[in-house]
């Protein structure tokens, strides 16, 4: 196996360019696991963990090698919260939110927020830097648009993300479990909800048709926020698994939007 | 390859074969065996050093991108034939069983009193948290931290 450890995007990207099949190396909380089972050996890694531009954090572009460690300290609320369950400290000292968009991981906690939040990823090759939408980065189960060449370099928000945000998320304990459902509701300016979905379709989700139906609302009623959870429950596209059915999958995720909505209203 | 690195406060240099895990170089290249292998996948904590002064699992950091980075194991808690506090403190309140997971957890707690020499009883819970005890012996663990965090280190 061959390595390059650089310490600049630049340095970087010049890497990748002359290994179109080398792997990126993140925290390595999701490849190691890979590779200690044998599913994967890669021939040629870049570990991206010393490059300083990936590090830079600020509200409206997060380098994608910041640790969930420092995102617990803010500045959102709701990716705060998502941070401070991730796994363990051990896991949240390593892991990135650049991981969690490399893995692409349904089941994702961090990308509900960059979904509810509008958010794009900016990925940088000896080319250039393009900017994708978090909807058409994310393609599928663990499959996501970056091209080989190019590095996961940061997420980036169109605007100012209010602070009216809520995460909350279902599963067995606290520690170390990947979530049965999380749900990310973020309230833009304007009053209009994003909810924002994950472990309930191949790739996290917003839920557009709950938010066409709550956004007419100006005050809601308690019928209104019932009509909201069924809309969630029915448009939400999740399978059986080792961890829940989706049956119960469905029921959660509408039981959550409904709550996080009515603790922002 | 070769890999350079300071563990312990030592300058030490391995061979790595291939994608090995730091866990694996640790214990099989340069005979630390303190660090456990139990999950290989972050769940279990046994396996717990700090890096660059971030606790991780070294099963899941990739040996050669460990290189030039300093890197505390259990065996560095000792000092001159004298057990780190923490390692006291676990002895002190029972909280050694069959002890596969004492290093992970020592090293969390070193860890966790290296930046808080006070923690509450909730930060040990919180900061033990990525550390699992298969005897379900957190109660001797957590006595004696507790009263470890309770006094002076001086």
């Amino acid at each position: 196996m061959e390595i390059a450890r650089p310490t600049r995007l630049r340095e970087a990207t010049e890497a990748m360019a002359e290994w179109p099949d080398g792997l990126p190396l993140a925290g390595g909380t999701d490849l190691m696991v890979e590779i200690n089972f044998g599913h994967r050996h890669p021939a040629k890694v870049v570990a991206l963990r010393r490059v300083g531009e990936l590090k830079e954090a600020a509200a409206e572009r997060i380098g994608a090698g910041v640790s969930w460690r420092r995102l617990e300290a803010g500045p959102h609320p709701a990716l705060a919260q998502i941070a401070r369950t991730v796994g363990s400290p051990q896991i949240r000292s390593a892991g990135t939110i650049g991981g969690n968009l490399g893995t692409a991981s349904p089941a994702g906690d961090g990308l509900t927020f960059v979904a509810a939040a509008n958010g794009s990823v900016e990925l940088v090759s000896s080319a250039g830097t393009r900017s994708l939408h978090w909807d058409e980065f994310l393609i599928g189960v663990k499959r996501n648009a970056r091209r080989p060449d190019e590095v996961i370099a940061a997420v980036t928000f169109p605007s100012p993300v209010p602070t009216t945000q809520a995460f909350a998320k279902v599963g067995t304990r606290n520690a170390m479990v990947i979530a049965t459902v999380s749900c990310c509701v973020i309230r833009h300016d304007g009053g209009k909800f994003a909810i924002a979905l994950g472990s309930v379709a191949p790739t996290v989700m917003r839920a557009t048709q709950a938010e066409a139906y709550i956004n007419q609302e100006s005050r809601p009623s308690n019928g209104a926020m019932s009509e909201l959870q069924q809309i969630v429950s029915q448009e939400v596209r999740p399978i059986d698994d080792h961890r829940a059915t989706a049956a119960y999958r469905r029921h959660a995720a509408g039981v959550l939007a409904r709550r996080l909505v009515e603790g922002l209203l | 390859m070769i890999i350079e690195l300071i563990v312990n406060g030592e300058k030490r240099a391995g061979a790595v074969a291939s994608d090995e895990s730091l866990l694996t170089f640790l214990r099989e290249e340069l005979d630390l065996a303190g660090s456990k292998n139990a999950c290989e996948q972050g769940e279990c904590g046994s396996c717990s050093v700090v890096v660059d002064g971030e606790l991780v699992c070294s099963c899941l950091v990739m040996a050669a991108d460990a290189a030039g980075s300093e890197v505390l194991t259990v065996e560095g808690l000792a000092k001159d034939q004298e057990l780190h506090p923490v390692q006291e403190a676990l002895l002190a309140g029972g909280g050694v069983q069959c002890g596969f997971c004492t290093p992970g957890f020592a090293v969390a707690a070193a860890h966790l009193f290296s930046t808080d020499p006070h923690p509450s009883a909730d930060d040990i819970r919180e900061a033990l948290s990525g550390n699992i005890c298969r005897c379900t012996g957190y109660g001797g663990i957590l006595r004696g931290l507790e009263r470890l965090a309770g006094r002076d280190l001086e």
